[in-house]
């Protein structure tokens, strides 16, 4: 091997699949059975971090970057002018095996650029999942990217080896598809999810049958949006994000505040700010939505469709809801304990299990992990602790708050930005 | 009257002591690590001789009473190694014997309880910063060797999780501060001490590839991070510094 030539590779292919912002590594149950390497079936292991304090669970590079697209916002587009690369698939296993066995990495993320037509750059990044299941009895994860207009027959083979399958939509509109990337198409990018859709579907139910079959893709599908380089509102992204939940039984929907990649009029700016707490709030509102039982629309409604900067999106629901509050915690259900600001699933159940002992205190609940500066305000004590809602309205709440919090973002908002 | 139980630091020792507090009907038991500065008050003191019998009876009726999570639980408290964890778990043993039908570890009013969960949740995250902060290296053996200096006695907690992941090559995980360590052998995992300076000297001749790898990782780290985002503040809270010393992507030679 020429060490050189596959350092100066990694640095290339590895630089360009950064923007790709989803490592999760869990959800799959491949156990290591019989001596083989590795083992995915516990929670995914975020190994280390990034200076930017992004997990790193998966070895994320690209087989290559030589792209016959030319999408504007993604670094490795057809008219750009940089160093292109690309790995062979021998070596991308001995790199994922080598780093699997040093516990560097819980398996591989591999996406490519279309270097020829879709089929043949799906077909390559199946070659390297099988070589490294069958060849190598490796069980650690792997993620495969979905290459748009791939056929339904690789993706079916795709599915055997890879835990994971993602297709970024990028774009949560057709409108802003046909801006940024006129030459791809939407449905391009539906037909190898829909695909893959049913081959899960399919063998789980053939699985209820035959216990044995091979699993199928385990830990499903995921998909990524790019947030702030076209118009789209919170409200679109979120419902966009709450339909393939839905119908395409996605896994996770991640959301990628854009980077500014290129001069192009279509973009913002190279100099303008990457909205990293616009994406801060969106990942609040998906986490309401698949774990606390919130709806799309009670996160944002129509008139309003851009979430609040200065305020996670669990307290704007309750102060936009008051009349919900106070709430008696010794009977209130599971579903309403969740919506009070400052308790979390954790502190939830054990308020529940906590008050068949007796009456819950803010000591209590101090220990319990709830963040009582903020949950005191919706919970109905029995006394005079609950502050009046006729007294304290909205506004109050609201700054008594926040006032008491300080947020890793401020900056961001404060309106005493210092220019200098 | 108050009686100082003393014992060996050992996870049966303990579970000894617990034995005889009942055994011996000691109204005011306090257990604690012997070789501890005595303390300046109590009535009598009763040196525990660890009895693997005796341990394995009070396992077993905890395991009843509390379930395998609640044993795990109490386990975890007793790595902590705090001087005075024992009084917490001493405390909600003694619940759960006095309250068989209660489902104790629940009760969230209750101090010890909560202070065992505080153990839990040290313990646990510990765990899991060890099984991801191992990074091993190939030495010319063809063992891969890490050595970590975790804050609390994780490694018997550990060896399962390492033992399911790596079963096809040889390797070794060395706790620096307590000095012992893990060693599969491709058959079974085994604990070991490593006392010779030979020995250790042997840990780091490198298999000839190793730097090749522990370069191309490096690499990797750096490249995999977005400038932009640049959040160190973010990144100490995960990787907090004391655990950087071991980790290859921040040492550079
Ligand atoms: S097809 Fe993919 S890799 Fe190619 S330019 Fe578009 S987004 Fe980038």
């Amino acid at each position: 091997m020429n060490f050189d030539r596959v350092k100066e590779k990694l640095s290339i292919l590895a630089d360009a699949a950064k923007y790709d912002v989803s490592c999760s590594s869990s959800g799959s149950k491949r156990k290591n059975k019989g001596k083989g390497l590795g083992d995915s079936s516990g929670m995914g292991i975020c190994h280390s971090y990034t200076t930017d304090g992004r997990c790193i669970s998966l070895l994320k590079i690209l087989l290559t970057n030589v792209c016959i697209y030319d999408c504007a916002y993604c670094v490795t587009r057809r008219s750009n002018d940089i160093k292109r690369a690309a790995f062979t698939v021998q070596e991308v296993v001995d790199l994922t095996i080598n780093f699997y066995r040093r516990n560097y990495i819980e398996g591989l993320f591999l996406s490519s650029g279309i270097f020829k037509d879709a089929d043949t750059t799906m077909e390559r990044l199946v070659t390297v999942a099988k070589k490294l299941r069958v060849e190598e009895n490796f069980n650690g994860y792997i993620h495969l990217k979905s290459i748009p207009g791939a056929s339904d027959e690789l993706m079916k083979e795709a599915g055997l080896y890879a835990d994971r399958l993602s297709i970024n939509l990028e774009l949560p509109t057709t409108e802003g598809l046909k801006l940024l990337a006129p030459e791809k198409d939407r449905q391009q990018m539906l037909q190898p999810m829909a695909a893959v859709k049913n081959e899960i579907a399919l063998y789980q139910d053939e699985r209820k049958k035959f216990k044995h079959l091979p699993s199928y893709a385990p830990a499903g599908q995921s998909t990524q949006m790019i947030i702030g380089a076209t118009p789209e509102t919170d409200l679109q992204l979120i419902q966009t994000a709450d339909f393939f939940y839905k119908s395409y039984s996605m896994k996770r929907v991640y959301y990628s505040a854009y980077i500014p990649v290129a001069q192009d009029a279509r973009l913002p700016s190279l100099q303008s700010q990457v909205p990293l707490l616009r994406e801060n709030r969106l990942y609040q509102a998906d986490w309401l939505m698949r774990f606390y039982g919130f709806k799309a629309d009670e996160i944002l409604e129509g008139k309003q469709p851009f979430l609040a900067l200065d305020m996670d999106p669990k307290l704007a629901w309750a102060l936009r809801n008051l009349d919900f509050f106070p709430l008696n915690l010794q009977t209130a259900d599971l579903e309403a304990i969740l919506r009070i600001p400052g308790v979390g699933l954790k502190s939830a159940w054990k308020i529940i299990e906590g008050r068949k002992f007796g009456k819950l205190s803010i000591s209590h609940l101090q220990k319990m992990g709830v963040a009582v500066n903020r949950a005191k305000h919706f919970i109905d004590f029995g006394t005079s602790t609950f502050l009046n809602k006729n007294v304290l309205h909205q506004q109050n709440i609201k700054s008594i708050i926040l006032s008491q919090s300080v947020s890793k973002f401020q900056a961001h908002y404060s309106p005493q930005l210092s220019l200098f | 009257m108050l009686t100082l139980l003393t014992y060996d630091h050992s996870l049966d020792g303990f579970f000894t002591a617990v034995f005889e507090v009942y055994e011996y009907k000691f109204e005011n038991p306090w257990i604690r690590k012997e070789g501890l500065p005595e303390p300046a008050l109590f009535g009598g003191l009763h040196r525990v001789i660890t009895d693997a019998k005796k341990a394995e009876r009070v396992i077993n009726k905890l395991k009843m009473l509390l379930g395998e999570n609640g044993l795990r639980m109490i386990v975890y408290g007793l790595l902590t190694e705090e001087e005075h964890c024992e009084k917490p778990i001493l405390d909600v043993i003694r619940y759960a014997i006095a309250h068989p039908q209660k489902k104790v570890l629940a009760d969230m009013t209750n101090l010890s309880v909560l202070k065992l969960e505080r153990y839990n949740k040290q313990v646990n995250r510990e765990k899991h910063r060890m099984e991801a902060f191992v990074r091993f290296r190939l030495i010319a053996d063809s063992v891969f060797v890490a050595e970590i200096e975790p804050d609390f006695n994780v490694m018997p907690i550990i060896a399962k999780h390492f033992r399911q992941r790596y079963q096809d090559q040889k390797w070794m995980i060395f706790d620096r501060k307590r000095h012992y360590g893990l060693y599969y052998d491709l058959q079974s995992v085994e604990l070991v001490s490593i006392n010779h300076q030979q020995s250790l000297d042997k840990l780091s001749n490198l298999a000839s590839d190793e730097a090749f790898y522990s370069d191309l990782w490096r690499i990797y780290f750096d490249k995999t991070s977005i400038a932009s985002r640049k959040n160190s503040r973010l990144h100490v809270q995960h990787v907090p510094k004391r655990y950087w010393k071991y980790l290859t992507e921040k040492n550079f030679f």
